[in-house]
């Protein structure tokens, strides 16, 4: 039985990363044609310095990312603040407005978006990108750093105010220190959200201002160069050390036993 | 509001705590319903106009939007081809997901079990747009499942699986299973080591231990790996689109088209609100199953 159940992780294991492996292996071959065997090559790593409209994209994902990542958390934690430590009518009410933009489909939440900023005369482009990134972070961040401040005791709090410390000065001295890993790893998820964002992103882009996510779909729909290959390979190393730095930093299914 | 004579001390210290609870929560809720409260209720009235206002067309209000789904049959197809689609992904994704939330709580242990949980989640927080490419190159027609078909029987005719049903199906599972390990595990997780081995004393054998403790007792993680796959493929659009080819036409496509192609935005509006709705009901319906799931999500 353990057996059988062992096989079948590893089964599903490489279901999972098969076809990533292709991707990352057809990156670093010469056929563009994805012909096998691979004939190891790095032209398609060259080819791309010189694509300046993905290179263009890349710098705006990073641009959207790293807004999203500062203000999010900033905007996140001060309300996380106020939902998980001081009790006032319509809590539950705030908290439950924090699901629409995680569970509604991100098809409807993009089109939306379009249809008020066009309408208002916010437009499209990078600003519009970031207050939409900006919008989907947030209730991860609240979550994130809600479940940390969970971790950390009120009674330390309580004790610094007892010995004479303001509140202000007590979040500030006491619980902030210990929030800090997952502040980081707040910011980490939210530009994680960001970086990985198509959805909103595709219906917030111009023909001129347009993310890695959204170039690389339309270069799909054109046809498939292992130019795309390089630069997905390229994203996924990016993505995996974000996120082995936000399991790091969140002590994702570990026990080192913060509480 | 209670003490308007002669304010006491903690009536005024009470009153400033409410000013710094609004301060702390102003900036995160005004964002939010700038960018997602605002253009929800801005597409809700798009729905229900005749044409987008723009220029100088005056604002014309019908229920036409709304009809022509039901006037038009193909939608009725096309919806029902996406709640398919739905069923397809959510079931293989239970039927595989399962065993393995099993195996892991189970069979692993320790070192092991972290890194195996690591493996599961990593490709769900890689670029879903990626993944989906990269199962173009192993499905199209001489792509590499095919030439690895060829080595082991090079008289095999090619499967080209790109472009077709099936190929949908793979790319939405794949995307999704790991929401189901995940919700599974948590489930599994919890059931005592003590429950299974009392029912293995009094004689139970390993299926009837499935059936009637393991299965009832991970439900909770099933249905709610269920929601948070059914939910975002009904409204799907980029896999159907890329892995379809011409035969992926979903409501998530047909909505994007109307955005982006035919500029009926009114229309498109409206349809968002219908599967707005069908997502709502399936919510409602779930939260009855699950009380505090969904609420304390």
């Amino acid at each position: 039985m353990v057996l059988v159940g062992r096989s079948w992780l590893l089964a599903v294991v490489a279901f999972l990363y098969l076809p990533i492996a292709v991707m990352i292996a057809m990156a670093f071959n010469a056929s563009s044609l994805y012909a096998l065997p691979i004939k190891p090559s790095l032209q398609w790593f060259v080819a791309l310095a010189g694509d300046a409209p993905l290179l263009t994209a890349t710098r705006n994902s990073l641009a959207i990312a790293l807004f999203t990542s500062i203000v999010a958390t900033l905007v996140g934690t001060l309300a996380s603040i106020a939902l998980s430590r001081q009790a006032f009518r319509g809590r539950s009410l705030l908290k439950a407005l924090l699901l629409p933009p995680i569970a509604i489909p991100w098809l409807i939440t993009g089109t939306a978006m379009l249809v008020f900023f066009f309408w208002t005369g916010i437009g499209r482009g990078l600003h519009a990108m970031m207050i939409g990134h900006v919008a989907l972070a947030i209730p991860y961040v609240v979550l994130v750093v809600g479940t940390g401040m969970e971790a950390v005791r009120v009674d330390l709090e309580e004790a610094a105010m007892s010995l004479g410390s303001t509140p202000v000065h007590a979040f500030v001295a006491v619980t902030m220190p210990l929030l800090a890993p997952s502040i980081v790893a707040a910011g980490l998820f939210a530009f994680a959200v960001s970086l990985d964002q198509f959805v909103v992103s595709y219906f917030l882009s111009t023909p001129g201002v347009s993310t890695l996510p959204v170039e690389i779909y339309s270069s799909i729909r054109k046809g498939f160069t292992p130019e795309i290959n390089a630069i997905s390979a390229i994203f996924f190393g990016v993505s995996t050390l974000l996120v082995l730095l936000f399991a790091q930093l969140s002590n994702l299914g570990g026990n080192r036993g913060r509480r | 509001m209670a003490t308007r004579i002669a304010p006491s001390l903690p009536a005024r210290l009470s009153s400033r705590r409410a000013w710094t609870t609004a301060g702390l929560l102003i900036p995160a809720y005004g964002w939010l319903t700038l960018a997602v409260f605002l253009p929800l209720g801005a597409m809700l009235f798009f729905s229900f106009l005749k044409a987008a206002p723009f220029g100088d067309r005056p604002l014309v209000f019908t229920f036409d939007q709304y009809l022509a789904f039901f006037r038009r049959p193909y939608l009725f197809d096309v919806a029902w081809r996406s709640i398919e689609l739905g069923l397809w992904t959510t079931g293989l994704c239970a039927l595989i997901g399962l065993p393995a939330a099993l195996a892991l709580a189970r069979a692993t242990r320790g070192r092991a079990r972290q890194v195996l949980f690591l493996l599961i989640i990593l490709p769900f927080w890689t670029n879903g747009l990626v993944r989906i490419f990269s199962w173009t190159i192993v499905l199209r027609e001489g792509g590499v499942l095919d030439q690895a078909l060829h080595l082991v029987l090079p008289s095999a005719p090619g499967l080209s699986l790109l472009y077709s049903y099936p190929a949908i199906v793979i790319g939405l599972v794949h995307a999704y299973l790991p929401y189901m390990i995940l919700t599974c595990y948590l489930s599994v997780a919890a059931i005592e080591d003590s429950v299974v081995e009392a029912a293995r004393s009094l004689g139970a054998r390993t299926p009837a231990i499935f059936w009637k403790i393991i299965l009832p007792l991970s439900l909770p993680g099933l249905v709610s790996g269920a929601i948070l796959i059914f939910v975002p493929v009904i409204g799907s659009f980029m896999e159907p689109r890329i892995l379809g080819g011409r035969i992926g036409v979903t409501m998530g496509t047909v909505i994007e088209d109307q955005f982006t192609q035919a500029f009926n935005w009114p229309l498109g509006a409206a349809l968002s609100f219908i599967m707005l709705a069908v997502v709502l009901l399936i919510f409602g319906l779930t939260s009855r199953i699950l009380p505090g799931r969904v609420a304390s999500f």
